[in-house]
């Protein structure tokens, strides 16, 4: 990639949710932005936009990270996964998900799209994750409604489904 | 806020980046995961002219046991080496530091070099690899140097790293026969920054105690073994010369009171490690 320019518009290219994705982006957008403003993906929330949060966590190559403490030109080529590709399609929930809405995990619901992309990434890499590993996740992620107990235990119950199960 | 206008260049070499930082002087910034440095940007705390993204160099993403060492490429993520295998074997007070370090949600970003080069005073690695008498590798386009860690920090997130020079690899002594590492840290909350940081070292002939979050940089002392009876002065007396910071989070007082106390718990966890 040549040294692109700040003031102008460069195309970017990378997967979103196992779809090939492009637009335009200054070098100072930042990916939480991008997400939401050129694609329109908008379940990627922004909270403090200084990494403190977790709610504008995604999955970059595999490994949840903060989209807004990654500008969208470091991501050409990379594969993104958000909250939105977790269900298998728009009326449906996954078993994640399934567990945060019959647990009240959430509450506003603003905090819960980047939650659910590191429990996902947890399960499926660690699938017997104990309960310490679980709240070590957690505490990258600030809620401001439940109190994190109804959190836990939406956890812990989507664990215990998914273990045995194949996971999506 | 949004961050201020800059261009970016994410080279595929070592050479074209130290080109490009040479050429552009103070006003371009390395770019490595960018966990320290995106917040700075959102907030106009830096305002550079270019960032030089680093992590595309291939020849920078090693991590390799080379001399009785662990030698970090700069474009090595903290969560890669997490998952380092025998990382604990290897080196302990590594996999025992790294936990502390912000969350799984910014390890699996930031890099070991970023963290060494951000030079935070409350910052794990700089006080392990401090603690270990590591080696920080650094490199210009003129020139490559290595520097004792000791000698690297200088002050509040200041180093003697020089403008054009990149911090290519950092390397911590591999962990040798009889020795035993402890980490401990007192923070508000998980993966907040430390109030104070403690880490331990003790081998067959001496014990070492480094301290971060107290003074405006780690600081390393040679400590009397635990069991005698000369180590609560020699921790009292570090206590004082590290000319604990007071800040929202805590009094210079509670931070010596810190030293004193976590200060000794490590040393003896250290020594029980040792068995
Ligand atoms: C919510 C949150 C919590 C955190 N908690 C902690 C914590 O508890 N402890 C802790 O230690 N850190 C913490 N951090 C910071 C840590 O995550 C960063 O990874 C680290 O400080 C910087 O590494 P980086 O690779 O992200 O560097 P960047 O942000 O990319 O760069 C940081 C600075 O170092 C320079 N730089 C980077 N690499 C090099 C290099 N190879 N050579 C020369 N200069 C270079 C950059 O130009 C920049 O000035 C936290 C961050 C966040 C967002
Ligand atoms: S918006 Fe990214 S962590 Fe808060
Ligand atoms: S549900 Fe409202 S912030 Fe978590």
């Amino acid at each position: 990639m040549p040294r692109l320019n700040g003031e102008r518009r460069h195309r970017i290219a990378f997967t979103l949710d196992g779809k090939p994705v492009s637009g335009e982006a200054e070098p100072r957008l930042l990916l939480s932005d991008f997400l939401r403003h050129v694609i329109g993906e908008t379940g990627t929330h922004v909270g403090c936009e200084q990494g403190i949060c977790g709610a504008c966590t995604v999955e970059i190559d595999g490994r949840p990270s903060r989209s807004c403490l990654t500008l969208a030109v470091q991501v050409e080529g990379a594969e993104i996964r958000t909250v939105a590709g977790l269900a298998a399609g728009p009326e449906t929930l996954c078993v994640l998900q399934e567990a945060f809405r019959a647990r009240h995990g959430l509450q506003c619901g603003f905090c819960t799209g980047g939650i659910l992309v590191s429990l996902n990434a947890l399960f499926r890499d660690k699938p017997e994750a104990s309960e310490a590993e679980i709240r070590e996740v957690l505490s990258g992620h600030l809620c401001r409604c439940t109190g994190y107990v109804s959190i836990m235990e939406a956890a812990l119950a989507a664990q215990k489904r998914l273990s045995g199960k194949t996971h999506a | 806020m949004k961050p201020p206008r800059f261009d970016y260049f994410a080279p595929q070499s070592s050479a074209e980046a130290l080109a490009a930082l040479a050429e552009e002087g103070g006003e371009a910034f390395i770019l490595a995961g960018g966990q320290s440095l995106l917040p700075l940007l959102t907030m106009r705390l830096a305002r550079p002219r270019l960032l030089i993204d680093i992590m595309r160099i291939e020849e920078w993403r090693e991590i390799r046991l080379e001399g009785g060492a662990i030698r970090i490429g700069a474009g090595v993520r903290q969560a890669e080496l997490e998952s380092f295998p025998g990382l604990a074997r290897h080196q302990p007070l590594l996999a025992l530091a790294l936990p502390f370090v912000g969350h799984p949600q910014t390890r699996s970003r930031g890099t070991v070099c970023g963290s060494i080069a951000f030079a935070d005073p409350s910052a794990e690695l700089p006080l392990a690899l401090l603690a270990l008498e590591g080696q920080v590798h650094l490199r210009s386009r003129q020139r490559a140097r290595s520097l004792a860690a000791a000698d690297f920090f200088t002050g509040t997130m200041a180093s003697a790293r020089a403008e054009d020079e990149v911090i290519e690899a950092v390397s911590f002594p591999v962990a040798g026969e009889g020795c035993g590492y402890a980490f401990r840290e007192v923070t508000r909350r998980g993966g907040d920054f430390a109030i104070a940081a403690f880490a331990a070292f003790v081998d067959e002939r001496s014990a070492r105690l480094g301290v971060g979050g107290v003074a405006d940089r780690p600081f390393l002392r040679f400590m009397p073994r635990p069991g005698t009876k000369d180590l609560d002065e020699a921790l009292d007396a570090f206590a004082f010369d590290l000319e604990a910071r007071e800040d929202l989070h805590a009094s210079a007082r509670y931070r010596r009171e810190l030293v004193r106390r976590l200060g000794r718990l490590a040393l003896e966890e250290a020594e029980r490690c040792r068995a």
